[in-house]
């Protein structure tokens, strides 16, 4: 198991020591290779883990004692179970797509070995994260694809809307990591112990379900997660995260990062088992935050965007199922999710190799003919996202608006805004291939000339994660007994929330809706944008106020500038004047003065000599002292 | 190998009086000078690792002491030894000092001999007062360090160095006297007029007493920290003083503070600093809070990461007065870690500064295309700085933490905020030095490391990834003592409330495994023997 970390480690040092010498080549080969092994280790521990009896699916591996002082021992150990090996296997395949991809994408670029060292640096630390046997290693790997993202948004520094998106994204993050930290210290002070194996386990025995402290740790993680997993309203980060290479947002948005959070909240779902309250939060914050973004993603131009938008819906998809008790349907929406988001970002990056940068899809169209490989990838994506039947998210879409109705912890309300998610998504996804692959194209001529396909090796990922998207789901297959592998193989690591019997004729009718109305969303964008070209526009025309709301992303960036960074930042600078300058250094100073003055009236007593003055000082602090005891005595 | 302190503590004046008879009229002389005195450094730290290595794990007892009769009339003895708090210090100042005088190499071309004396000197003096167990002792090395440093600030430093070192050594000599009042009166009243530490530290004065000596050590302390509000000759100093005694001056002397409450002030009047903890402590988290504020809006970035060390050093007084097990132990590491984190960052600003003579945030921007290798260790060092997992930085913060919300969630928890504060001042500057399209003609062609810096910058990354990767080595050496400790400054606890501390992570006062010294001493007490 300690080898899915190795290779991906092993990785970035072979680059860092050798890969600036043999070149960027030598690079992606090490880091393309360092992934695929680590691929395979990830399989052999599956299947090593598949050998073992269902309930005793668990592996552990101890390396060191990490901080061992009092109470706080913490050691360097792993483990992997059902729900750590999914997430390896999805980080290691998808990861190692991505950075085949990327030996195509960035070829040329200047700083193509950084890259790839920052890339293996981030399998790494996801690794790290999902394979910790405790919270500390949990949080050492959060902290660390925190740090990746910052690097790889940030790779091409010398833009300077890329510096200041790497440094949002961790900013924002040490936002949620404060509370993820808080959680904690609460976990250790009550547990004595940050080991899943001690927590977890006497959860409900130390905490007691529905305690306030139970709902208080929850809580806090989940605003760690609400961070790296970008919900509202800390979900800002991650639409800027796209400054970053196109291959590093399919990476943070399909394997690892903002998957971190779903992760966290599915792995101490014992936790939030006791807390109704949390799951309440988790769920209703999911559900906004599914319907806001992708609100958002209808109104935008730039094809990233739009990709970002969705995925912070997607994720809320997640927490909607995490929220009423589905984990393994959040984790199977994960995994799908990693699969044609992937897919989808890789496709836009190809799309935009190949228009050399051009982002807005009002200038692209029709590219459908010069980029045919990518075009059909990209619409198979679409298809998995918008959750057509036999596509992958069909199956998992459909297992978390079922869940949302049906489970206890559930309702109508849950279901309607999947539903209306559902809706939105098909319909900003399909504006998306339409506009850029139909139609007429409004490239330049000379441009339209040059457009060619991107290369094999960045066509390949896109082929492979295609067929994911489109096999993917049937690994959990709903209505049939025992063809439900993905969660028969997770659901041992999750609490049961009981009312699992399954009412085949509600379970068909509800898939037969949201199967509606997702081809209901394609058929409107269709309307729109292929057969009544302009319509859509035409309805941005008619409620200004609303689209530029939607186009300015609610102004939730400009509401924290406004009444948290600009505030600070004033508060500060006055301090720093007034108080610091103004009052403190003042009183210093004059301090000085003062002495100084006297020193003037007294400058007869100054002889030069060291002999007198410690005589002197000697005899004042013996002033001071017999004063002392006097009053003392 | 006996007397290995001594020489430890010796080695560098030693060295320093040497170096009086090498000339330095002409390069080759001051090249001698450089090399002499790099190579007294060296082996002071190869005997460090000695003390390192002959150090014995699980206990408490001061090792490696010494004693010799000075002047015994007066009840003053030679006495000098090191246990878990005081090791990893004095291994800090014997690994910076070399680095310092490696760094200094070209960045000091005037009175290059007199410069390396001081050095050495106040290597000595630091060393002197980490391992003093005697209050003369520790008192003469106090002071004796005050002089090199501020001749450091004061002949090297920059445009306005008198100011900033008057203001220097002012602030701290009116800590230190009255810290000289309370020694005295320890020595005349309370303790038959003995200096010796250790005696003193198993007789604690009437807790009506020690409310005033308390605060006269804590002053003299607070002003070194610096805690927040006499911090302001911090910042004035770090601006002037040369890159090296920047290094220095953040890296060992701030610690100076710090390790006094921690070997001194704490222990010496327990039931005073229990009395006085609320008040350091929220001065402590103001000083995070405050420090962080300050920094983000600094426009020269010398006093920005002076101003961070403002807002660290807060963690390690909110260690301290967590009485508990996690929070000192977090608070001697945090110390170490601090000096490595901020001394790196200090050479990097000198080597920015070396290169363009501007220490103002707004005549960078885009060096990271021009002086790549100096960018990844920038990177570096503001990561550690910022505490991220798997860095030095982080070990120390989430156990002082972890212990101060055993004590006081509220404080911990302001305190945390300044992990998100310190992300953004840090991360903030590097946007604006090393990023962004902005490249000014002047940095064009800046060069990248040379061969130096980067000698200098290794072991300083080295030490970053132990630490932060394995810090189990350190942390063993620091906990019996750290044990110990809480024994002593719990006396008195134990006394007048019931065990504050929540079950895990706090040691449960009192029956921790008290040394026998304090033990005896105690009945003693209580037996009303002991005292004159």
């Amino acid at each position: 198991m300690t080898y899915i970390l190795l290779f991906p480690l092993a990785g970035v040092l072979v680059n860092l020591l050798f890969g600036f010498r043999r070149g960027e080549r030598f690079a992606g080969r090490v880091a393309t290779g360092a992934m695929g092994l680590a691929f395979l280790a990830s399989a052999a521990a599956f299947l090593s883990l598949l050998g073992l009896p269902p309930g005793q699916r668990a592996l552990r591996a101890f390396l060191f004692e990490w901080i061992p002082v009092g109470g706080l021992q913490v050691k360097a150990s792993f483990l992997l179970d059902p729900l750590s090996s999914t997430m390896t296997l999805v980080v290691t395949g998808v990861g190692f797509l991505i950075h085949l991809y990327s030996m195509g994408y960035m070829h040329g670029d200047r700083g193509a070995v950084r890259y790839f060292i920052y890339l293996n640096l981030f399998s790494f630390s996801m690794l790290t994260l999902v394979l910790g046997d405790n919270f500390l290693v949990l949080f050492v790997g959060w902290e660390a694809v925190g740090l990746c993202s910052y690097l790889l948004i940030g790779f091409w520094h010398e833009r300077d809307s890329a510096a200041e998106a790497g440094k949002k994204a961790f900013v924002v993050n040490r936002v949620g990591d404060f509370c993820f930290l808080i959680a904690l210290f609460l976990i250790f002070g009550r547990f004595g112990s940050l080991d899943f194996g001690v927590v977890l386990p006497q959860a409900a025995a130390t905490l007691g379900a529905g305690s306030g402290a139970a709902t208080l740790i929850c809580l806090l993680l989940f605003g760690g997660a609400t961070g790296k997993s970008a919900q509202f309203p800390l979900h800002v980060w991650l639409p800027d995260a796209m400054e970053g290479p196109t291959p590093v947002s399919a990476l943070i948005h399909a394997a690892t990062m903002v998957t971190a959070g779903v992760y966290m909240v599915a792995r101490t779902s014992a936790l939030f088992a006791l807390s109704p309250f949390a799951m309440g939060v988790v769920a209703t914050v999911g559900a906004l935050t599914l319907l806001m973004a992708g609100s958002i993603a209808v109104a935008q131009n730039d094809i990233k965007r739009v990709l970002a938008y969705s995925t912070v819906s997607q994720l809320g998809y997640m927490f909607l199922a995490a929220g009423v008790g589905a984990y393994t349907a959040a984790i199977f929406h994960l995994v799908t999710h990693a699969f044609f988001k992937a897919l989808l970002f890789l496709g836009s990056g190809s799309v935009i190799h190949s228009l050399h940068g051009e982002q807005d899809i009002r200038r692209m169209g029709g590219l459908r003919a010069g980029l045919p490989v990518t075009s059909w990838t990209f619409t198979v994506g679409a298809l998995a996202i918008a959750g057509i039947f036999p596509f992958a998210g069909f199956f998992s879409k459909d297992a978390i608006l079922f869940a949302a109705m049906t489970s206890p912890r559930g309702g109508l309300v849950f279901w309607l805004a999947g539903a209306a998610g559902a809706f939105m998504t098909a319909f900003y996804m399909f504006r998306l291939v339409f506009k850029t692959f139909h139609g007429k194209c409004s490239l330049p001529i000379e441009q339209q000339a040059r457009l060619h396909e991107s290369p094999r090796v960045m066509l390949l990922p896109l082929q492979a994660l295609a067929v994911l998207s489109v096999v993917g789901g049937w690994m959990g297959l709903p209505l049939v007994r025992g063809a439900d592998l993905f969660g028969g193989f997770l659901s041992p690591v999750f609490p049961k929330m009981g009312g699992e019997h399954h009412e085949v004729v509600l379970e068909v009718a509800m898939m037969l809706v949201s199967l509606a109305i997702a081809l209901l969303g394609i058929f409107v964008a269709y309307g729109f944008y292929v057969r009544g070209q302009g319509v859509g526009a035409a309805y941005g025309r008619r409620w200004p106020r609303l689209y530029r709301l939607l186009l300015n992303k609610y102004y939730v960036d400009e509401a924290y500038d406004r009444f948290i960074v600009q505030p600070v930042k004033r508060a500060s600078i006055w301090a720093w004047h007034a108080f610091e300058d103004g009052l403190i250094d003042a009183a210093v100073n004059g301090a000085g003065a003062a002495v100084e003055a006297a020193g003037g009236a007294v400058r007869r007593l100054q002889t030069g000599y060291v002999k007198s003055y410690a005589v002197a000082m000697l005899a004042g602090a013996f002033a001071i002292l017999v004063y002392l005891t006097v009053r003392g005595g | 190998m006996g007397g290995l302190l001594s020489w430890i503590v010796f080695l560098p004046c030693i060295g320093g009086l040497a170096l009086l008879f090498v000339g330095d009229g002409d390069e080759a002389g001051r090249r001698r000078v450089r090399l002499l005195a790099l190579a007294v450094s060296l082996a002071t730290f190869a005997l460090s690792l000695a003390l390192y290595s002959g150090f014995q794990g699980g206990t408490a007892r001061m090792q490696f002491a010494e004693a010799a009769s000075w002047m015994p009339q007066l009840g003053i003895a030679y006495k000098v030894g090191v246990d878990g708090l005081s090791l990893p210090l004095v291994l800090l100042t014997t690994f910076l000092t070399p680095i310092a005088i490696l760094f200094s190499w070209e960045d000091v071309g005037r009175r290059v001999r007199l410069y390396h004396v001081a050095l050495l000197f106040l290597e000595t003096g630091m060393i002197g007062v980490f391992v003093a167990l005697d209050f003369f002792l520790f008192y003469v090395f106090w002071e004796a360090m005050l002089i090199p440093m501020y001749l450091i600030i004061g002949v090297w430093g920059g445009p306005r160095r008198i100011y900033a070192a008057v203001k220097f050594f002012l602030y701290t000599m009116a800590g230190s006297v009255l810290m000289l009042v309370a020694i005295l009166w320890l020595y005349f009243v309370q303790g038959g007029q003995t200096f010796d530490i250790l005696a003193h530290l198993d007789r604690p004065p009437d807790p009506a007493v020690q409310g005033w000596l308390f605060a006269a050590f804590a002053l003299s302390f607070a002003i070194k920290v610096p805690m927040f509000p006499f911090h302001t000759w911090l910042p004035d100093a770090h601006v002037e003083a040369p890159t090296a005694g920047s290094v220095i001056l953040a890296g060992v002397l701030l610690k100076m503070g710090t390790y006094g409450f921690m070997r001194l002030a704490m222990p010496l009047f327990p039931s005073a600093a229990r009395d006085f903890a609320p008040l350091i402590l929220a001065l402590a988290v103001i000083g995070i809070i405050y420090g962080a504020l300050m920094a983000m809006v600094q426009d020269d970035v010398k006093k920005l990461v002076a101003y961070s060390s403002v807002s660290h050093l807060g963690f390690v007084m909110l260690g301290l007065f967590s009485f508990n097990l996690l929070g000192v132990s977090g608070g001697v590491l945090q110390m170490v870690n601090h000096g490595v984190s901020t001394g790196a960052l200090f050479l990097i600003v000198g080597m920015l500064y070396s290169r363009r003579h501007t220490r103002l945030i707004a005549d960078y921007g885009g060096i990271a295309r021009v002086a790549p290798a100096l960018s990844a260790f920038f990177v570096l060092t503001t990561l550690s700085s910022i505490g991220l997992p798997g860095l030095n930085g982080f070990v120390g913060e989430f156990t002082i933490l972890a212990g101060a919300f055993q004590r006081n969630p509220a404080f911990a928890a302001a305190g945390a905020a300044g992990v998100v504060l310190s992300a953004i001042y840090m991360l903030w500057m590097l946007q604006r030095v090393l990023f962004g399209s902005r490249l000014a003609p002047a940095n064009e062609n800046l060069p990248d490391l040379s061969a130096r810096e980067w000698a200098v910058m290794i072991p300083m990354a080295f030490l970053m990834f132990w630490i932060g990767l394995y810090p189990k080595p350190l942390l063993e050496k620091i906990e019996p003592s750290a044990q110990a400790w809480l024994a002593q400054v719990g006396r008195r606890v134990l006394r007048v409330e019931a065990p504050v501390l929540g079950p895990p992570g706090g040691l449960p006062l009192g029956r921790g495994p008290a040394p026998r010294g304090v033990a005896a001493a105690w009945m003693e007490r209580l037996r009303g023997e002991g005292r004159p």
